[in-house]
């Protein structure tokens, strides 16, 4: 495992009154693509400019490659910034923007030209030196952004939802370019955002907050498959959250239904949520099924039917590649393995979002 | 065909009424004869002795003098405070705003009578007053014209400027003072502008010693009308003109894209 590069320690920030960070502790490791995903208001942009040096935290640590930089400048830092909206200074050409930084640090014209060269050939935008900001679109402007940070070589690349703006192919092309660029580069990526799709593309961690708060701390698999709380199953993707009975080790009672799992150590007859996604539940004949049920929509989603089936009181959501028409009545099966138990939610921020029902 | 005759007939009465005083005026400054309604011919003789006499050219100094100065001061004044206002929390900013718009609305008769009442507690009238005066009616003007382009040029390119290893310093001269720098100079103009419109606070402000050349013209013209004042109001109409011009070049240059 590589070293820790930068390490939060008891971060609590608070504006106006209202507190935005609790005693959050998070470390960073080197080459690491971290993510920080939540909601808006999670804390996640705070944290990352906590990181950057453009907020100061009211109480903790920032430590950085072994030494404190709490009160350090942001322009004393080693590390780069891609803004939400880019920040590319208007007034500027291309060329300009990306040697604003090698500039203040006093490079040769020729160590310059030769950077500007070698970033725009990394974010596949050669030759725009001369051209204009304005002329740009907006998934340019973001690789200009890009390129402007990383040609001062930081150890560390901060990226404050940098693809926010922009719409769904681009976005998705621009995931799998921030990937190459990672890994070409060999430099620590902290990346936030607040969409689950872009996090487990890219990330190696993922860090889910809520309300000031990290809920949970994993690979992408970790986060999906085995969420720890209903925040943060509900948040990582669709699923049933369903309340449940642990009976004992690796049996849960849903909707007066036993069903074995793999879960141990919850106690006996303990209240407990269970989540099981979309993709785990098997539709059958009834005969076959551990309850019964009726389909109640039945929606084409392009790879998959999404179908509702009501069984035992509850809307179980499904996602097949199998067509269920509405009223046809089905068995319901969900493999041990895929069933996740998880404890009762202790405050506000671990339980799911009353919306998304 | 008959809507749109109408509609030139309309557009023309209109540009008539506005203009038609000024180009009175301009045209009684080149008549060889002090009726205003008779054509004596044309002559330059009203501004030679416009120009010949000294009390006139005094005024003239004088109000160059003031319009630069108050316009340079209040443009230095009000860019700073611009900054001060975007920095601070909304809830103040729109106190600050209102308090600045206050003096921008308010009668100008009311300003310069309430600052004469303020000055002559302290000081004499005479230049500094009316200097004073106009720096602070002047103020508003640029805190209007430069405070919409730090709106424009975002926070975050400061910060990205600090970001990329820029001190507070440089990252104001080399990103946020580029992209105000149109609206100080707007500011500027029409601070300039403001200062050489100005009749009442100066003339309420100024005391007995000096005159602009608006005051000038007034006094000059309670003792009877004279031919030199049409060419002194006429030199007055057109430094006016040039101003706005600038101002107005200024505005559509800036907002062209430049590729």
């Amino acid at each position: 495992m590589s070293k820790r590069l930068i390490d939060l320690q008891h971060i609590t920030k608070s504006f106006d009154g209202q507190m935005v960070l609790d005693d959050l502790n998070l470390y960073i490791r080197e080459n690491e693509f971290l993510t920080l995903l939540g909601p808006s208001g999670c804390g996640k942009t705070t944290t990352l400019r906590i990181i950057g040096g453009f907020e100061t935290p009211d109480e903790g640590t920032v430590i950085f490659d072994g030494k404190d930089i709490t009160k350090l400048a942001p322009n004393e830092r080693q590390l780069n910034t891609v803004f939400q909206k880019y920040a590319l200074f208007p007034h500027m050409s291309i060329a300009e923007n990306i040697a604003f930084g090698l500039k203040i640090r006093k490079k040769s014209k020729a160590y310059i030209e030769d950077k500007i060269k070698y970033a725009l050939k990394l974010v596949n935008l050669d030759g725009f030196e001369k051209r204009s900001i304005n002329s740009l679109s907006g998934g340019q402007q973001q690789r200009i952004a890009i390129a402007r940070a990383i040609v001062n070589e930081p150890k560390v690349l901060l990226l404050d939802e940098p693809l926010g703006a922009l719409d769904l192919k681009l976005r998705q092309d621009m995931q799998y370019e921030l990937i190459r660029l990672k890994n070409e580069l060999g430099i620590t990526f902290v990346y936030v955002t607040h969409d689950q799709e872009e996090a487990l593309t890219m990330s190696d961690t993922i860090v889910v907050m809520n309300q000031g708060y990290i809920q949970q701390v994993g690979t992408p698999q970790d986060i999906y498959n085995e969420p720890i709380n209903a925040f943060v199953a509900d948040f990582i993707g669709e699923s049933n959250i369903i309340n449940g009975t642990m009976i004992e080790d690796r049996l849960v009672k849903i909707l007066d239904v036993k069903f074995p799992c793999v879960d141990e150590g919850f106690g006996t007859n303990t209240p407990v949520d269970v989540v099981i996604r979309p993709e785990d539940v098997v539709l059958v004949s009834p005969e076959q099924g551990m309850l019964e049920g009726d389909v109640t929509s039945l929606i084409f989603k392009g790879v998959h039917w999404e179908i509702e089936v009501l069984a035992n009181g509850y809307e179980w959501l499904v996602q097949t590649t199998q067509m269920h028409p509405v009223g046809s009545h089905v068995g319901i099966l969900v493999d041990p393995f895929n069933i996740q138990i998880m404890n009762k939610p202790e405050s506000n921020d671990e339980k799911a979002v009353e919306s998304d029902a | 065909m008959v809507r749109k005759s109408a509609e030139r007939i309309y557009l023309f009465l209109i540009f008539l009424f506005l203009y038609l005083p000024i180009v009175v005026l301009i045209v009684l400054s080149f008549n060889n004869s002090k009726s205003k309604v008779h054509w004596g011919g044309f002559t330059l003789n009203w501004y030679k002795r416009l120009f010949s006499s000294s009390s006139i050219m005094e005024a003239f100094y004088t109000t160059i003098f003031i319009t630069l100065a108050s316009a340079l001061i209040a443009t230095l004044l009000g860019t700073l405070a611009a900054l001060g206002i975007d920095a601070m929390k909304k809830r103040g900013q729109a106190v600050m705003l209102g308090a600045t718009n206050i003096p921008l609305l308010n009668a100008d008769i009311v300003t310069g009578i309430s600052m004469m009442l303020l000055f002559v507690r302290f000081t004499r009238l005479g230049m500094n007053t009316v200097l004073i005066a106009h720096i602070t009616f002047n103020i508003p003007y640029v805190i209007l014209n430069v405070l919409p382009k730090l709106k424009q040029s975002s926070r975050t390119t400061y910060e990205a400027a600090l970001d990329l290893g820029a001190t507070p310093l440089y990252a104001f001269s080399k990103i946020i003072w580029p992209q105000i720098l149109p609206g100080v100079l707007s500011g500027f103009l029409m601070s300039m502008t403001m200062s050489l419109d100005d009749f009442s606070v100066t003339y309420f402000t100024k005391g007995t010693g000096i005159n602009t050349l608006s005051t000038m013209i007034y006094t000059e013209m309670r003792k009877g009308i004279r031919p030199e004042m049409y060419a002194l109001s006429t030199i007055l109409f057109l430094i006016a003109l040039i101003l706005l011009l600038f101002l107005n070049y200024g505005k559509t240059a800036h907002k062209e894209p430049h590729h």
